[in-house]
Formats: structure tokens, C-alpha cells, sequence
């Protein structure tokens, strides 16, 4: 029996970034509550993926590699983690809080006859329950919750926790899992893939944001040309997604995309706590604002108290000069 | 088409960060000085949704639950401004100090008790916990297809099509009736109610609900039948302390922060 089972995802890479980090909580949890780590693999071509579990943290990989599953669906999935969970009978469930986990989490915890914790930001054992600090309020509180009932679904915040270093001596078990065909009720017809040119926001070293400040979509492009200079992804503040000035997939926040980048320039964003709960974790913050009031600035490193109109022509001719 | 949407009332989530106070004895959200409560945004979206499937459908009823202390009565009263028909108040003390489990329980008891719709509607969260759960334990309880975090919700003869918001793009799914659906803020705004609406709507009788009214003992609602527990609320801190970058012009801050940042070995 494994303490704590570990919900992973894959994409073209193998195993994600997230799962990546909850193997590692997972393992650190599991010291404390005894037992072991299990991966819970559902996709479609999975061979790799679960080879190569072992080594950052999984002592058994529970695989349910089928055609019907290569993409999350509630119906399809939903049968297929209950069957693990039944079987592994874990006394956590860790899964990201991403598109899969909060569809998933809340369903899959009723039908467990329990309940799920979204959204957690740090773990830590307590007898033999995990308290999970959250945020809640729009990013304006924390809480500090444990799930009373077994077992303990909770969702994990992307880069809240880091991963472990791999270690190639080790290796997990794979259990394959067998997969009904599924009965459909909701049914994924098509997808529309967001445009992804240039650096996904998630990986990016350094992100240039813009929010209601900058008066309209035309700005986006400036940042743009700033974010070329600097090697960096362009992220939006939810008001300026909500105002059609920017795709809603380059959405930094509490509803949107969460980024850690070493470096976070924001450009006329005000630093609504929702906001901040997308980038608070970056390493360092450059505020451009023209409200020296701004909440952003008693986030920020930096701060530039100036029209961003006037000070983005400088800012491009100056990283230019000085990264040539 | 009929419809049900779930509503809740909460502290305005845009009350700026500096009024905003926690009694972390009592584990509670202190109610800003001169800020009014609102129905959850995301909620209202989804009021809003509901009416464009009950106006594409050319008949049915869109009709209003909300769980929660007398308050809730005013995010009822704005989704029947809105154009609701009816509203339904889950009111009892045994509620109080419920989770998300209690709360869709309650719920879900409310749902089959009115008789259960074509389509249930929610928030993707409720802009205060920010859980996002309730939709989805609703319709595991009451065995429904549900699809979350919605941009947009079309009526297709007697399916529902939606586009989901993912990480990469977005999703459409079909779902048949009945089913859940819960809206993401990229569903764009919500009618706001006006005066002559907001009157009427004054005029509309709510209709209570206690526990017992759906069958439900004290001992599985509320604090008692929860099965999360809060240990500890709090404001997080920032310790970071802001170095404003000075200078006469534009050129000089943009070349102030660029040496900044290579003094700190930032670039």
C-alpha cells in the first residue's frame, strides 16, 4: 500500500513540469507519513513516461495507456482514477491544479465518498493528516485545511513545490491497468489550440506583462517587441483578457496561467491580489506604473513611477544596447 | 429549457487589498467598512448564461438557489433583476459553517426537491474560498455530465455545445440534458439590472428552504457534517521592500533599471 498517489500528466516531453513537483512533495509528505509514492498515469502511449517515474520519486506507476484516454475527458476519466484509487488505496491523492485537476479532483473525492482541497501552495504532515495552505480571497488570505475524511484529494499549485533531483539507481514498479471501453455522456468534439508562437509562459526565464493600464490591445504589441529584445514570454493581467485586448491562454493570475519566472516586468498592472497569485512566486518584480500608489510596487524589486508610454521606447532601446 | 443556477453572495473581491482585514481568532473575513457584499462575479455570468439558453430555447424557466445567511437573499434578488424567475433560499443555522461538501449537499437536495432541470448552471468558483468544487460535487451527487471553467455555452437543438477554457487553448464539448455546467470570467459581462427590474424584483417573493424542508438532519450539514477543516486564516506578508528607480526622463529610469538589474546580476 503506497501513503500518497500521485495523479501525473504527460505531454510530447514525458512526464510535466507539475508532476514533476508533485512526485517531490510526494516524497517528502511520505517520509513523514510512511509508505510509498505511486504514479497514477492516464494517456496514451505511455511507455516512456512510466519508465521513467522512478527516478524522480514514484516507487510504482499504476499505467492506463488506451486510445480513449490521449485526452482528458470528466467521463473517461473519472471510472478509470477511481479503479486505482481503489486499488492502491492511498491515504492521499495529489494531483496539479491544472485543467485535468480541478475537473477531476472534486468529482473523483465524492465519488470516494470524500473531499478535495484545491489549489494548495504548501503540504505538511499532521498525525496522519496533510495540512494544506491555500489561498483564498482572490490571493487576499491563506488558509490552513485538512481533509477530515479518506481519502485526501488535494490539488497542488504548479511551481509551489519543487522537484527532485533524479536518480537514475532508482525504479518503480509499472502495474498496467486495464481500460474499459468508456461511456461518453459529455463528449470532447474539437479543440482550438491557442497560438503559440514564441516561448510558452510557463517555461519562460522572464516575462513582460500588461494590464488595464495600458489603454487598449494596440500596447500589447510594444510589449511584444520588449519581450523580443528580452528573450521573454508576454503575459496579461486578467482585465485587460476580460477586454478582448489579449488571448485569454497568456493569462497571468488566479484564474489564469501560474508563472515563477527569474524575472517579472509589469506593465501597468495595479497588482490585484488575483494577479499576484499568478506571478507572486517570480523571482524578482519590475513595476512600471504611473500610480506610485499602485499595489504592485510593495511586490516589486524595482519600481519605474512614470508613464508606461514614455518609458517603454526607452526601455526597448536600453535592453537592446545593453544584452547586443 | 429550464435552468437552475447555484448563487452565492460574498465580500466585494474587489475591495482593495488595504481594507481588506481577517479576525484570525475567529477564522473569518472581517466585512469592509462601506463596502457592500455582491453576488460572486463569476456567478452572475452564469446567471447570464442561463438566460441566453432559456431566450435560445423560446421557453422554460431559469430559477435561482442560494445557501447562505440572510445575505444571500441579495444575490437571489439580482439574478431575478437580472430576469430570473423565481429564487429559493437555503436558510437554516444548521448550514453555517459549512464546506463545499455540506454546501453541494444541501444543494443537490434542493435540486431534486424543485425537481431537477435541463441544465444546472454555477460559478467556476466562488470569488471568496475560490474552491471551485460545488458544480462538480453537484453533479457527481445527482450522476450528471458536467463540463467546468466555460467561456461560452450554446443551445444545439437538444444538446448544450461549450467552449472549456484549458491551459492551452480551448476545449468544445457536447453534453446532453440534463447536465452541469460552471462559467469562466472569459464569458464576458453580465447584463446589470435596471431600476424598473431591480423594483420588480423587490416584489418577488423568495422562497425559504430549511434543512428539514429537504430532508436533511442538522448533523449532516453544516459545521457538523462538514469534511474539511479550517485550522488557521490569515494575510499573507510581503517582504520584499521596493527600490523606486529615479531620474529626470524616461531615458535615464529605463537606463537606471537596466543597471539595476545587472548590479543584482538579474540579466
Amino acid at each position: 500500500m503506497a501513503s500518497i498517489l500521485v495523479f501525473g500528466e504527460t505531454d510530447d516531453a514525458g512526464l510535466t513540469a507539475p508532476t514533476l513537483e508533485l512526485l517531490g512533495a510526494a516524497s517528502r509528505l511520505s517520509a513523514d507519513l510512511g509508505g510509498g509514492v505511486a504514479l497514477a498515469l492516464l494517456g496514451s502511449g505511455l511507455t516512456d513516461a512510466a519508465g521513467a517515474a522512478g527516478p524522480v520519486g514514484a516507487d510504482i506507476v499504476y499505467s492506463a495507456d488506451s486510445d480513449s484516454l490521449a485526452a482528458y475527458q470528466t467521463d473517461s476519466y473519472l471510472p478509470v482514477a477511481q479503479r486505482i484509487v481503489q486499488q492502491d488505496s492511498p491515504s492521499v491523492v495529489l494531483m496539479s491544479q491544472s485543467s485535468m485537476g480541478r475537473d477531476l479532483a472534486p468529482r473523483l473525492a465524492t465519488r470516494l465518498g470524500s473531499a478535495a482541497i484545491m489549489d494548495s501552495l504548501g503540504l505538511e504532515v499532521d498525525g496522519d493528516r496533510v495540512k494544506a495552505t491555500r489561498s483564498c480571497y482572490g490571493g487576499n488570505a491563506r488558509q490552513v485545511v485538512t481533509v477530515q475524511t479518506d481519502p485526501q484529494v488535494i490539488t497542488v499549485r504548479p511551481k509551489s513545490q519543487d522537484p527532485l533531483e533524479a536518480d537514475d539507481s532508482r525504479s518503480a514498479e509499472v502495474v498496467t491497468v486495464d481500460v474499459a471501453e468508456p461511456t461518453l455522456r459529455a463528449r470532447t468534439t474539437g479543440k482550438e489550440q491557442a497560438e503559440s508562437e514564441g516561448i510558452r509562459l510557463e517555461d519562460a526565464e522572464i516575462v513582460v506583462s500588461g494590464g488595464r493600464g495600458l489603454g487598449g490591445p494596440e500596447a500589447f504589441a510594444d510589449l511584444e517587441r520588449l519581450a523580443g529584445v528580452l528573450t521573454a514570454a508576454v503575459g496579461s493581467s486578467r482585465a485587460a483578457c476580460d477586454l478582448g485586448w489579449y488571448p485569454p491562454s497568456q493569462q497571468v493570475g488566479l484564474t489564469g496561467t501560474v508563472v515563477s519566472p527569474t524575472l517579472y516586468v509589469a506593465i501597468a498592472i495595479s497588482g490585484a491580489s488575483q494577479h499576484m497569485a499568478g506571478c507572486g512566486g517570480s523571482k524578482n518584480i519590475v513595476a512600471i506604473n504611473k500610480d506610485p500608489d499602485a499595489p504592485i510596487f510593495s511586490f516589486s524589486r524595482f519600481g519605474i513611477v512614470d508613464d508606461y508610454k514614455k518609458v517603454l521606447p526607452a526601455l526597448e532601446a536600453a535592453f537592446t544596447a545593453a544584452l547586443d | 429549457m429550464d435552468v437552475i443556477v447555484c448563487v452565492k453572495q460574498i465580500p466585494d473581491p474587489e475591495t482593495p487589498a488595504a481594507a481588506f482585514k481577517v479576525d484570525e481568532t475567529a477564522m473569518q473575513v472581517l466585512p469592509a467598512q462601506g463596502i457592500s457584499p455582491v453576488i460572486s462575479p463569476f456567478d452572475a455570468q452564469a446567471v447570464e448564461a442561463a438566460l441566453r439558453i432559456k431566450d435560445a430555447s423560446g421557453d422554460g424557466t431559469v430559477n435561482i438557489i442560494s445557501l447562505g445567511p440572510d445575505s444571500a437573499r441579495d444575490a437571489i434578488k439580482h439574478s431575478l433583476a437580472m430576469g430570473a424567475d423565481e429564487g429559493y433560499h437555503l436558510k437554516d443555522d444548521a448550514f453555517g459553517g459549512g464546506d463545499a461538501w455540506t454546501t453541494a449537499l444541501a444543494l443537490s437536495k434542493a435540486i431534486q426537491h424543485l425537481g431537477v432541470p435541463d441544465v444546472l448552471i454555477f460559478g467556476r468558483q466562488a470569488a471568496d474560498w475560490d474552491q471551485g468544487t460545488v458544480g462538480s460535487i453537484v453533479a457527481e451527487l445527482l450522476d450528471l455530465p458536467s463540463a467546468t471553467v466555460l467561456r461560452a455555452v450554446e443551445l444545439n437543438g437538444d444538446s448544450i455545445t461549450v467552449s472549456r477554457v484549458v491551459a492551452d487553448g480551448f476545449e468544445n464539448i457536447d453534453l446532453p440534458t440534463p447536465c452541469v455546467l460552471t462559467i469562466s470570467n472569459e464569458f464576458g459581462d453580465p447584463r446589470y439590472p435596471q431600476l424598473r427590474q431591480i423594483m420588480q424584483a423587490a416584489r418577488k417573493q423568495v422562497t425559504e428552504l430549511t434543512a428539514a424542508d429537504l430532508g436533511l438532519d442538522a448533523s449532516e450539514v453544516g459545521a457538523a457534517g462538514s469534511r474539511v477543516q479550517m485550522h488557521a486564516l490569515f494575510q499573507p506578508t510581503s517582504d520584499v521592500e521596493v527600490e523606486i528607480i529615479e531620474g529626470d526622463t524616461p531615458e535615464e529610469k529605463a537606463a537606471g533599471l537596466v543597471n539595476a538589474l545587472r548590479e543584482a546580476k538579474i540579466l
